[in-house]
């Protein structure tokens, strides 16, 4: 009963994976009726000049336009996009800023890199007063920064860093208020779930998992792991049930949270190089993914395939965001410069 | 080590090497030639055309797109052009182009040291009797510096392998000097041209040490939790996720700017700013789809602050608004700041559930109780569970009548659908686009921090 021949095992083994293939039916199949998308058509819109390297991150403000961008060599600048001009400079004292965050108040920003650190800059457009005289170190980590996010309000921060951990701090007394451990190595992305009950988050790391925290417990409530390599970028679908995830191998995966399990991959032969960046547009049906070929590849999220690619880029597109009305999205790049394209 | 590290930090470089490998397969492969050079023949050369048109075959890709990984292909130093050999660059015209030999494929990520460079510039020098031009001249003389102590061995080594290849016959020598030279332009970009082995701060997950570490009693710990967790959980049925994101899609297809555009016209693209000013946050008169919208979700009425506005007006003709401010204040005491938590607790307590409270709010009282025990150590998270009811009971009732009430029926009516904007005439004739005041400037009027004030207005 328990001893088998090995060829006997293996065919067990084969037919139960045949089953469960059959059975456990992923999103492009069922998709399959619905109507493929038309011609698609977008172009750079603004190109923003003024970053001296690469730029290594970005987000926008709630007020559709404005955006902050920070770049290896520590400047983090905020940009009014719609007319190009630049508002705000800050110098950090570190290099390569890899993480940076718009306030929901648009009062604030937060970055942080290679110091290990995340600070607070209140923004303030008085001539007199010098931004980097107000700010306020939050986040300690003990190895780089490589993600930060407000959540709802400027008050809490949530952090991932290169020292495997993710922490939630309260901003006005730099306190930790949980922080959350499991990733067997650097923790590279994460992104907040728009969840109407809202208390948890996903991050994804090097230990090619993507992990679905709960804020208050600290807990890991689900975890992830189908890709072959690093998880650079993790997003939700705009209804809070899945969360897409872009990766070194080249890959973009579509995770279900209620059913647990990945239900798409988002892959082309001709594509090779990592994926670096990924964002829905509104309606969850367009998947944009930055990647480290200069390029920006556009999938339709329901039928797996890919609709458009993007050139203009001269380098790695290293990050990428949908601005928050979803009318268009900004890439940054190590070719020092942003564009809006819609 | 320095090896292992980078190539699994670069899983792209195997990837290209086995692009590599197939056009190189003499059946489906790209077609070879010989090439004359001068006076020398080159065998197993491809035209650059060829290369591109095999990308596009092979992969059903456009001509943009091939040439676009073919140049990375070059770039990455697997292919290099025999003519204008300094410039790594995919040229789709008769160009011939060889394949790197795989000693020096880029994935080998040998640590190209300063003496190995120095070693080639000699060669190099060497060969054109002291005629090196540009960066590399100024590396040979920074090196020669540098490195001084061993500059005997550097010229011995060059002498010995020019020596070596003279042995050879004109054309594997050519071949061979190519090859090296692709190697060095890959290692050594000359400036101006970004480094293709440049990855960004080190990932220390790489370092097997480090996997070693980690992999211990709490990582198993951990990863067995995990698993129990996994095996308890109530899974949806994958039919039932799926057929949700078709409906979500569809039901805010016209919803999505990129998907079917947005009225009068989509800002970026028009550098009108209309669209914005109509969809303002606070606005007076909301327009269709955004009305519409409020009935996709609870959570979308209540993140307008416009629909939670007329939400709350509704609710107060139903006389049951303290749930909706009650669950506003909870939501600042779960996203406020931690020296405020007490306070807020306090606050909230007294507001809506002390008995005999202004604004009492009706919980069931398995959850009051609970509640009540649970503030005598106030957290932020301590009025979760009755703010879940609370929620739960507007989600499961008020909502749904708000939806069928004449007041939301009425908004609907009422609400704006832009006309599309005229094009202009004369396409040359563009509007600046309008600036608008940062939030920064305004005064804190909108749910914000209390960093807001000090945006100097």
């Amino acid at each position: 009963m328990f001893q088998t021949t090995s060829s006997e095992t293996s065919f067990q083994e084969i037919s139960t994976a045949q089953l469960l293939f059959n059975v456990c039916r992923n999103l492009h199949q069922v998709a399959e009726r619905v109507e493929a998308l038309g011609q698609f058509v977008m172009k750079t819109r603004r190109t923003l000049k003024g970053h001296g390297n690469k730029v290594l991150c970005m987000d926008w403000c709630k007020d559709k336009r404005r955006i902050v961008s920070s770049s290896q060599d520590g400047k983090v600048i905020v940009w009014d996009s719609f007319t190009t001009n630049k508002e705000h400079a800050v110098t950090m004292p570190c290099t390569w800023v890899m993480a940076c965050a718009y306030a929901p108040s648009g009062c604030a920003i937060a970055c942080g890199g290679l110091d290990n650190k995340c600070s607070v800059y209140p923004l303030t457009f008085d001539k007199n007063e010098n931004m980097a005289a107000k700010k306020k170190s939050v986040a300690m980590h003990t190895n780089y920064l490589s993600a930060c996010s407000f959540t709802n309000s400027d008050m809490q921060i949530l952090t991932a860093s290169g020292d495997g951990t993710c922490a939630l701090w309260d901003v006005e007394s730099g306190q930790l208020l949980q922080s959350f451990h499991g990733h067997g190595a650097d923790v590279l992305c994460l992104d907040l779930a728009p969840s109407e009950t809202g208390n948890t988050f996903v991050s994804g790391g090097c230990d090619k998992k993507a992990m679905v925290w709960d804020m208050r417990s600290g807990q890991c409530v689900q975890a992830f792991e189908t890709h072959e390599s690093d998880i650079n970028s993790v997003r939700y679908y705009p209804s809070g049930d899945a969360f897409a995830s872009g990766s070194d191998d080249a890959t973009c995966r579509l995770y279900d949270l209620r059913a647990d399990r990945e239900v798409a991959i988002y892959s082309k032969e001709s594509i090779i190089f990592g994926a670096s960046s990924v964002d829905f547009s509104l309606s969850g049906r367009l998947l944009f993914a930055g990647y480290n070929d200069y390029t920006i590849n556009v999938w339709d999220v329901l039928k797996g395939s890919r609709v458009s690619i993007l050139f203009g880029h001269e380098n790695r597109v290293s990050t990428l965001r949908v601005s928050p009305d979803g009318t268009a999205f900004c890439s940054g790049s190590w070719d020092h410069t942003l564009r809006v394209w819609a | 080590m320095a090896g292992v590290r980078a190539g699994a930090q670069m899983p792209h470089l195997s990837k290209m090497e086995r692009v590599v490998v197939s056009m190189q397969d003499p059946d489906q492969g790209v077609k070879m030639r010989s090439q004359r050079l001068l006076i020398t023949v080159i065998p197993h050369m491809v035209a650059g055309s060829d290369l591109v048109e095999w990308l596009i075959q092979k992969y059903c890709i456009s001509e943009e797109e091939a040439l676009h990984l073919g140049t990375l292909l070059v770039q990455h130093g697997y292919l290099y052009p025999l003519r204008d050999p300094r410039c790594l660059v995919l040229r789709p015209d008769d160009t011939p182009y060889r394949f790197q030999t795989p000693y020096f494929w880029t994935s080998t990520l040998w640590p190209a040291t300063e003496l190995d460079y120095a070693i080639y510039l000699a060669k190099k020098n060497i060969r054109k009797q002291g005629a090196l031009v540009g960066h590399e001249k100024e590396h040979y003389g920074q090196l020669h510096r540098k490195i001084n102590h061993a500059w005997d061995l550097v010229v011995t080594q060059a002498r010995e392998q020019l020596r070596a290849a003279k042995q050879r016959r004109k054309g594997d020598r050519l071949v061979m000097a190519c090859q090296e030279q692709t190697y060095w332009l890959v290692n050594r970009p000359p400036p101006g041209v970004p480094s293709v082995l440049e990855q960004g701060p080190e990932r220390s997950s790489c370092t097997a040490g480090q996997a070693q570490m980690t992999k211990n009693i709490d990582f198993y710990k951990r990863e067995m939790e995990l698993c129990r967790k996994a095996l308890g959980r109530a899974r949806v049925k994958s039919s039932v996720c799926l057929e949700a994101y078709l409906k979500f899609s569809s039901q805010r297809e016209l919803h999505d700017p990129i998907m079917s555009g947005c009225l009068p016209g989509n800002p970026w693209v028009t550098d009108d700013d209309t669209y914005w000013t109509m969809n303002a946050p606070s606005v007076a008169v909301p327009t269709k789809l955004r009305v519409e919208r409020w009935g996709f979700s609870f959570q979308e009425l209540l993140e307008d602050p416009v629909g939670r506005a007329h939400f709350m007006a509704f609710l107060g003709t139903e006389f049951s608004a303290e749930n909706l401010s009650f669950w506003e204040a909870c939501e600042e005491l779960r996203h406020g700041g931690q020296a405020q938590v007490r306070a807020m607790v306090d606050a909230v307590y007294q507001q809506f559930l002390a008995p005999g409270a202004a604004r009492w709010v009706n919980i069931d009282s398995r959850t009051m109780e609970r509640t009540l025990e649970g503030l005598h150590q106030p957290h932020r998270y301590v009025l979760d569970d009755a703010q879940l009811h609370i929620y739960m009971l507007m989600k499961k009732d008020s909502y749904p009548r708000f939806l069928k009430s004449a007041a939301y029926k009425d908004l609907l009516a009422e609400a704006v659908i832009p006309p599309e904007a005229k094009k202009r005439v004369f396409p040359f004739m563009r509007k600046l686009p309008h600036s608008s005041p940062s939030p920064a400037l305004l005064p804190a009027a909108t749910a914000g921090g209390p960093e807001c004030g000090e945006g100097g207005a």
